[in-house]
């Protein structure tokens, strides 16, 4: 059987953003897709939400001490 | 102008034709000077090589001194000699190549070498390293019996440093090695990184050598009128003298053992030359004994070219001196000495509003009074007793005056290593006697400062801009909340603890003259009632500097009650501030301490810098009115204990090794249970260091109920002033178990199983393992001597690791986030490459220096503010 990643509680839930929400996101942030953090295409997460090349991933993280945050990846 | 762009940076090696081509004179007589002071033409200072006498103009480029760069003149050798910078990789490549004189190919096959060149090639357009594929060229060429290309016997040549060859116990000459350099194909030398274009190997040896130009090498005229050569020109001097001799002797047919002498005197000349510190052979010195400071030297090390020239950055404007203590200084002050404050000085830029002021300064003859004033056409004038009239007389909107360092200048001062940004802070000038700086302890924790020697450096803004810049970000009172952890970084330290702690303790009164006394370096303008009939508590003089702030806290005295009982505490531990009046509790380092200080931490939230600045000035100069009306002092007799507690002591750590014999016994019976995850002996170990270091802590504890309260090093280590219970535990009763990597000590004779031959073979008991019984009043006998001089060296070499290693990190990561910077929507960007680090300033946006310790708001400090604390 294969463990699914994001079961883990350790693992922050990734998310595969759509088209128009990269496009509203990088227009929000005002930086072009190259300038966000990256991620490989063949992290194991990634494969797993079927993340292709140039997509951009949303990670929702919960902090013991800084809250609920987000942050995007650019797959590469 | 179309601006020019660098597209890179190539070295090469210098061949005899570009040295003969870039050379304006051949340089042959080692003379410097004739008898009138002129240069001599052919000579070392020939004036075609330029000109380093004012007034005089360059034969080459008609330049004056100063505009002329210098011309590089030339040395003809009369035999080659090896270049010492090369020498090993002549070596190399006299092994990687044939050594027959028809053929000097390289020892592998050509589709063998184009491999290789392939992958260099390779390697080259990725930009990546290539040495490790040349060293494997090198590699596999040097064992190579038979050429493969002519079928010749190879033999290995020998390298000896600095720079003979030798091969089959015969010497090889630079000129035979030359030659055979000269015979290595142009098509070969990719395989050994070496691009044909820019490098022949026989070029590393010197047949011509270039003469730098006399810019390089200037002459000095000493006092007594003499000339003085540089090292270069001695140096030259050498080679061309033993060049000649060489020629002539040549010339005269000379027998081959004289002129082998001479070439390798000349090797040794234009060897140290270039590099006087090379081993093997003694370095070149001076007539006075000192070695010659040639090529290599220049450029070499610390006070080298490179870091000590270029990286290395020098400022005008600064001041450096031994700090010392001034408590009457405000936080934001600095004491300069008058001598400092003559020498140092803030321009003013005249203009007609300011123009009879900075008249006045020049007109002065003491102290703020004008060193300089700049004309407008940028010359610089000294501004002395037979000018000063004229001067002020010419002044002029424009000019800039010069004026010396006076009292309410802005400043920055600074400690090294500058870690962190409260490392350099703006204070205003106090210009003062003596020879120090002065700064009140208070700013000593920022800083890292003590007073057993600590210089420090001071430099004066030149710009109004810079002067409002230092005022506004970089004054002290911008700087007493720490961004590291949000809380104060500049409070009360040592005995502006131990002085509150004094004062506000219990119920202490004082009359009316007493209280006058303690107050008066304050500004309290109006003395409040008396509540204890015609007298003040401390509690209330305390309460006098403090603005109206409600707050209620645990003290650090405070024991830990496992209920507490609030304003009610018998230790007199909970402090309740109500309307800026201190009710209950004694102030100790968690009330005013630096990096503690939550009154500090209050006070800035509700009134801000400068009220809290004036806060921490009263504070502290009330502390040590209070510490200086008690009185206060430690002493040997502090950590006296009566006899009963010695005895006391003495039995637990009897009861105590008895215990880890007892321990020791079942281990070796086999009856110790281990532990879960642990060995039988890191369980035996454990369960030991365990016991010992209860009968520590019971002996600290019967040793500080004997020495009660009032004693002046117990104050100090509960209140927080300075020190710990364990530190007086370690004077008065035990200092326990010495250590190494927090294991008991084992080393010494391990063959024998033993750390000292004072003890069996394999003793695992207390005494044979560093537990040292004694106390440091006590003295120690010599075997526990031995073992806590063993466990105070690891804290030596920790601490000496520590720092380098944390010195290291800091300047590394500096270097990685020196450009980040946060944006205005919150995000952490990198300026120059607009790349995204952080989506929101440390994930929760929060500013430390604004957060309440850390926590983006404080909802019980909001709630009690609204609803009020009753």
């Amino acid at each position: 059987m294969k463990i699914k990643l994001q079961d883990h509680i350790l693992v922050p839930k990734h998310e595969v953003l759509s088209e128009e929400e990269a496009k509203e996101l990088l227009e929000a942030l005002g930086v072009s897709r190259e300038d966000l953090p990256k991620i490989k295409a063949d992290d194991p997460i990634a494969k797993e939400i079927g993340a292709k090349k140039g997509d951009i991933v949303r990670i929702i993280r919960d902090d013991e001490f800084t809250g609920k945050n987000v942050a995007y990846r650019l797959v590469v | 102008m179309i601006p020019k762009r660098i597209a890179g940076i190539r070295f090469e090696v210098l061949s005899p034709r570009e040295i003969r081509k870039m050379s304006v004179v051949k340089i042959i007589t080692p003379e410097t000077y004739d008898d009138d002071g002129f240069p001599i033409e052919f000579g070392l200072m020939d004036p075609r090589l330029g000109v380093i006498d004012p007034g005089l103009k360059c034969r080459t480029c008609g330049g004056k001194a100063g505009e002329c760069p210098g011309h590089f003149g030339h040395i003809e050798l009369a035999a080659p000699v090896i270049h010492v910078g090369y020498a090993k990789l002549i070596a190399r490549l006299l092994n990687a190549t044939c050594s027959n004189s028809e053929c000097g190919r390289i020892l592998m096959k050509n589709e063998k070498r184009d491999k290789f060149i392939q992958r260099i090639e390779e390697r080259k357009k990725l930009g990546q390293d290539y040495e490790d594929i040349v060293k494997e060229v090198f590699r596999v060429t040097k064992g190579v019996k038979k050429c493969p290309h002519c079928g010749a016997d190879q033999m290995e040549v020998k390298f000896e440093k600095p720079t003979f060859y030798y091969e089959n116990e015969h010497r090889l000459t630079p000129k035979d090695v030359r030659e055979r350099l000269e015979k290595i194909a142009d098509e070969d030398l990719p395989a050994f990184g070496m691009d044909p274009h820019a490098v022949r190997p026989e070029w590393m040896v010197l047949t011509v050598l270039p003469v730098p130009p006399v810019t390089v090498r200037p002459s000095i005229i000493l006092e007594t009128g003499q000339r003085s050569e540089d090292d270069l020109t001695h140096k030259l001097v050498d080679i061309i003298r033993i060049n000649q001799r060489f020629m002539e002797n040549k010339e005269a047919g000379a027998p081959q053992l004289i002129l082998e002498d001479l070439w390798e005197l000349l090797q040794y000349h234009v060897t140290t030359y270039l590099d006087n510190e090379v081993s093997g052979i003694p370095p070149a010195r001076h007539r006075s004994g000192r070695p010659l400071k040639t090529l290599a030297q220049r450029l070499k090390g610390k006070e080298g070219r490179f870091r000590g020239s270029l990286s290395g950055k020098r400022v005008n404007f600064s001041a450096r001196t031994v700090i010392s203590p001034d408590p009457n200084l405000s936080i934001n002050e600095v004491g300069v000495p008058q001598e400092i404050a003559e020498e140092l000085t803030v321009p003013i830029f005249v203009t007609e509003k300011n123009i009879e002021e900075a008249r006045e300064f020049i007109l002065r003859d003491d102290h703020p009074r004008a060193n300089y004033v700049i004309r407008e056409d940028g010359r610089r004038i000294r501004v002395i007793e037979t000018n000063r009239e004229e001067l002020a007389e010419k002044l002029e909107p424009g000019w800039i005056v010069e004026r010396q360092l006076m009292d309410g200048d802005i400043v920055l001062f600074n400690r090294q290593p500058s870690l962190h940004r409260m490392s350099i802070m703006a204070h205003y000038v106090r210009v003062l006697p003596y020879k120090t700086f002065r700064l009140n302890p208070a700013v000593c924790p920022p800083y890292n400062a003590d007073f057993d020697g600590d210089e420090m450096n001071l430099h004066v803004p030149q710009s109004l801009e810079a002067q409002a810049e230092a005022k506004i970000l970089m004054a002290v009172q911008e700087h007493i909340l720490s961004p590291r952890f949000g809380g104060p970084i500049i409070g009360g330290i040592h005995d502006h603890i131990s002085g509150l702690y004094l004062l506000t303790r219990g119920e202490k009164l004082f009359s009316k003259a007493e209280v006058m006394e303690i107050i008066r370096p304050l500004d309290v303008v109006k003395l409040p009632e008396p509540k204890h009939d015609g007298k003040w508590s401390g509690k209330q003089i305390f309460s006098m500097i403090l603005p109206d702030i409600t707050i209620e806290f645990k003290a650090e005295i405070c024991q830990g009650c496992k209920e507490c009982k609030g304003v009610d505490c018998e230790n007199d531990a909970y402090v309740f501030i109500k309307n800026g009046e201190l009710v209950t509790g004694t102030i100790d380092e968690k009330a005013v301490g630096a990096f503690k200080g939550i009154i500090i931490d209050e006070i800035i939230r509700k009134y801000g810098n400068e009220e809290t600045r004036k806060f921490i000035d009263n504070m502290t100069k009330l502390a040590i009115k209070a510490i200086m009306y008690t009185g206060f002092t430690v002493g040997i007799d502090d950590v006296d204990i009566p006899k009963e507690a010695r005895e006391q002591i003495e039995q637990v750590i009897l009861e105590a090794e008895e215990r880890a014999w007892k321990l020791i016994e079942a281990y070796k019976q086999g009856n110790l249970e281990p532990m879960p995850g642990r060995s039988i002996e890191e369980t035996l170990e454990m369960k030991i260091m365990q016991e010992l270091g209860r009968a520590r802590d019971m002996a600290g504890k019967i040793a500080g109920k004997y020495l009660g309260m009032d004693n002046a090093a117990v104050i100090m280590a509960v209140s927080g002033a300075r020190g710990s219970m364990l530190n007086l535990t370690q004077m008065a009763a035990c200092i326990g178990q010495q250590s190494v990597r927090g294991e008991r000590i084992r080393r010494g004779y391990t063959y024998t199983n033993r750390t000292l031959s004072h003890f069996k073979p394999g003793d695992l008991g207390p005494e044979a393992r560093g537990f040292v019984k004694s106390s440091y009043k006590d003295g120690l006998n010599p075997i526990e001597f031995f073992f806590h001089a063993v466990g105070g060296r690891e804290g030596l070499v920790d601490t000496a690791v520590r720092t380098s290693q944390s010195g290291y990190l800091q300047r590394r990561l500096i270097n990685a986030l020196q450009d980040l910077k946060v944006d205005y929507d919150g995000t952490v960007k990198e300026q120059t490459s607009g790349l995204l680090i952080q989506f929101r300033y440390g994930q929760d946006g929060v500013d430390p220096m604004k957060s309440y310790r850390g926590k983006p708001v404080d909802v019980v400090r909001i709630i009690k503010e609204v609803v009020g604390s009753d």
